[in-house]
Order: structure tokens, then C-alpha cells, then sequence
């Protein structure tokens, strides 16, 4: 989706504010959403990449005001509600339904910090090799994607391939994980924003073999 | 999708109708300084009580264990941040064939501290070199290396730095500080999928002597994050 939360390459944002001795959470309430929604992600009844998409369909002016955990919060909401997980009448009145039966916790104490188990992913051949000259797609997809606006139809250079990976723009919306490789592909700067780039200046981007064709 | 994002519209919509005095609010709270504007915290005066309703509600519902949510606030609270970080990077410092482990196998080479793991993720460690600066982004969202480096701060996750680090990095670095010379490469690592990147930044002249526990206290986030160079002294004189 080309939706507001694809920045690179914007400008007039304003200032970077960095505050000095900044706590990891700036309120109470921030901690607690951070950890509700970790706990509740145990539950695996959605992946990263569906929550990532949940961030990012927060309409473009909404985005930009909410604050970070506010933004988590939203989309944590939603996740619940569509994977049945709880009502939105439970929510609003912050009471369980009459007779919904009591779980027990997919994340008890005792695991915390959680230790993800990367599953095993089969083994698929990569569509491209370290060194070749390639060029990113021009997708336009109205779902989730992980390709940036500012690379579609740009040539750049596979640097290191990362081997294979769960597809997000197919997962995030539980479409299946699509194993794939993921690649470092290295633009030059000049590639990317033309003249006023410095001409040494790189960047490097992950990217799946669907974003990539050869060049 | 569609119809449930209307509803979350609404809860959205709600959300900032109830948005008042969380500026004024919040720089009391906190008793910093806040003279510049700080809109990306604006917070609903009701966020507080929100999520403490909708945290009894699961608690109820037997979906989290409260003990489990204070773990996990405590971890990165008290246990996971940026000095576990530091530990690696002064460990690459002193140790060669660790650097080396580190730059080809970081995952190995950041557990063999016992850090790292937390995410369904993998590590890339880029180093910093006189001729070549590695800064690191997420334009997408907020990936950063949890494992290693804690929860990202505002300033990672926020719109200014995400939108141009990639199209004027120097300039970037210019505003956090940092003048780097023309011929200096700088490439920069956009986090676009799930490798999660720490920079490896250079040793600073002048610290043959230190421990690697006093090279570890030079070492600061901003310089794994790639907007600083490690100084041979700590500012405010705890070096």
C-alpha cells in the first residue's frame, strides 16, 4: 500500500528531536500496551507482518498524530476483535461476555523473555546471484508490502544474499508464507535521488525475489 | 478489511477527540526540559485508563498472566538496552577472531554474550571504517535490535529521521552532530525485512590502555545506531 507510513524519501518532516536520558517508556500506559501486545502475540493467532500491516492501515493524518504506542494500541485492538480473541463490546465495557469460557495464558511468566524458535523453513532456490545487476519492481500493491516507493525501478546490485524468509506482502494477510531469499541489494545514492546525492554514498535495502527482476 | 478498518477509524477518531493538555501533562510528569514542540506526544488523557480496562479485561479472559506483562517490562526496563550492545562491540574491540566471528556469523557471535533471540529475526554487524559510515533506518516502521540495543528511542521510530535519512543522510548526521568528510562513504542499512543491523563503529584513538569494560562504557546507542562516533571520553565525565 503506498500509505504515508512509507517515508523514505520524504521531507519537510521537521526536525529530529532527541531527548536526552529518555526512558524506554515515557508513560505507565506505554510499558503495559508494549507488553499486552506481546503477550498476546504468543497467542499466534496473527504473524508480524499482519500486525505491521494493522500499524499501517491507520488512516495517513491519524498515523502521523498518534504517537507510537498509541499507533500499537489501535491496531492491537483490531487484531483481537478480528481473530475473535475478544469483542468490541468486551473492550468497551472492559467486562469478559457472560459464560466466554477463561483461557489460560500462552505467555506465562516463566517464559518471559520470550525465545522465538525460528521454524524451519523449506529450502528453495534463489532467483538471483551476489554481484548481479537487478532492478526492483515497479508494484504498486494495495495490500502489505515491504518494498519502498523509492526503490520501484531502481537499479541496484545484490550484495549478500540472506537466505530464505517468510514473504510478508502473502503472510500479512494469511495468504500463506510464500518462503522466498531475501537479498542486501546496494543502490548507489545517485541511482535513488539523482545529482544532488553524494556520489560515493550507498543504500542498502532487503528485498524479496518478488520485488526483484534481473536488470 | 474494510469494514473493520471503519470501525477502527471510529475508535481512532475517539481516540483524538480525547486528546487534551497530554503536552503540558506530560513535561510535568517527567520534569524535563520540553521547549521544542512535541506533537509526536500527544496523548488522550483517557489512554491511561484505556489500556488499564483493557488489560483487567484480558487478565479476566485468562489471555495474559499480569506477572508475565511485568517480566516483560522489567526485560526491557532494567535488563535488555543498549549496554549489552556495548559489550559486543568492545568485545570485537579487543578480540580479532570475535570480530571476525561477529562480521560473518553475528547471530553466534552476539550469543555467545548471551544477548540476542528475542525476535524471529536475524543480526547483520557492519562496521565503521575511516572510509566507510554505516547508519541504520527503518523508513517502513520501527525495526531496530532489540536484542542488543533495548526498545528503539522516539527519535528512530519517528517520521523526520525515517523519512530522510535515506535521501540526505549527511544532512542527518549534520543535525545529530556529526560532520562527515566528502570522501567518507556513507551507506545506509534500511531495515526492509527481518535482518536487524549494529553498527560496529570505530575504535577511537587514544584507548590502547582501557579494559574492555572501560571500552564498554564508551560505547554509546547512537554509535550502534550509526549517527555518532564513539569519543575516547565519555561526555559528562563518567569515562
Amino acid at each position: 500500500m503506498n500509505g504515508v507510513h512509507d517515508m523514505g524519501g520524504m521531507q519537510d518532516m521537521g526536525p529530529i528531536q532527541k531527548e536526552k536520558n529518555e526512558p524506554v517508556f515515557h508513560h505507565h500506559w506505554e510499558g503495559r500496551v508494549y507488553a499486552l501486545d506481546r503477550a498476546m502475540a504468543a497467542w499466534r493467532k496473527w504473524n508480524l507482518d499482519a500486525e505491521r500491516h494493522q500499524w499501517q492501515s491507520i488512516a495517513p493524518a491519524e498515523y502521523l498524530r498518534m504517537s507510537y504506542y498509541e499507533i500499537w494500541y489501535a491496531a492491537l485492538l483490531e487484531l483481537m476483535v478480528k481473530s475473535r480473541l475478544v469483542t468490541r463490546a468486551e473492550i468497551d465495557s472492559g467486562i469478559p461476555a457472560a459464560g466466554s469460557p477463561k483461557q489460560t495464558p500462552a505467555l506465562p511468566a516463566d517464559k518471559v523473555p520470550l525465545r522465538v524458535v525460528h521454524h524451519a523453513l523449506p529450502s528453495v532456490a534463489p532467483r538471483f546471484q551476489t554481484g548481479q545487476r537487478v532492478r526492483a519492481r515497479n508494484l504498486n500493491p494495495v495490500g502489505h508490502t515491504r518494498l519502498p516507493r523509492y526503490a520501484r525501478g531502481k537499479l541496484g546490485t545484490i550484495e549478500r544474499d540472506h537466505g530464505v524468509a517468510v514473504f510478508p506482502d502473502t503472510n500479512a494477510e494469511f495468504l500463506g508464507e510464500k518462503p522466498q531469499h531475501v537479498y542486501s541489494v546496494r543502490f548507489a545514492a545517485r541511482e535513488l535521488w539523482g545529482e544532488q546525492a553524494a556520489p560515493r554514498d550507498t543504500v542498502n535495502i532487503d528485498l524479496f525475489d518478488d520485488y526483484l527482476e534481473p536488470a | 478489511m474494510k469494514p473493520s478498518r471503519r470501525d477502527f477509524l471510529a475508535t481512532a477518531a475517539t481516540a483524538a477527540g480525547a486528546a487534551a493538555a497530554g503536552d503540558l501533562a506530560h513535561a510535568e510528569d517527567h520534569g524535563h526540559s520540553h521547549t521544542h514542540d512535541h506533537t509526536h506526544q500527544v496523548v488522550p488523557s483517557d489512554l491511561t485508563l484505556r489500556v488499564k480496562s483493557l488489560e483487567s479485561l484480558l487478565v479476566e479472559k485468562g489471555l495474559v498472566d499480569r506477572a508475565a506483562l511485568d517480566a516483560l517490562i522489567d526485560t526491557f526496563e532494567h535488563k535488555i538496552g543498549p549496554r549489552n550492545g556495548a559489550r559486543v562491540v568492545a568485545r570485537a574491540w579487543v578480540d580479532p577472531a570475535y570480530k571476525q566471528r561477529l562480521l560473518t556469523n553475528a547471530d553466534a557471535a552476539i550469543a555467545e554474550l548471551g544477548y540476542g533471540g528475542l525476535q524471529d529475526v536475524h543480526m547483520l554487524v557492519v562496521e565503521n571504517t575511516p572510509t566507510l559510515h554505516n547508519m541504520v533506518v527503518c523508513t517502513l516502521c520501527s525495526c531496530y535490535p532489540w536484542g542488543v540495543l533495548g526498545l528503539p528511542p522516539v527519535w528512530y521510530k519517528s517520521a523526520p529521521y525515517r523519512s530522510r535519512s535515506v535521501i540526505d543522510p549527511r544532512g542527518v548526521l549534520r543535525e545529530l552532530g556529526l560532520e562527515l568528510a566528502a570522501d567518507v562513504e556513507v551507506r545506509v542499512w534500511d531495515s526492509t525485512a527481518d535482518l536487524r543491523y549494529l553498527v560496529l563503529p570505530e575504535r577511537p584513538p587514544g584507548t590502547e590502555a582501557l579494559t574492555e569494560d572501560a571500552l564498554a562504557d564508551l560505547v554509546t546507542r547512537d554509535a550502534m545506531i550509526g549517527v555518532a562516533k564513539v569519543l575516547p571520553r565519555r561526555e559528562g565525565g563518567n569515562a
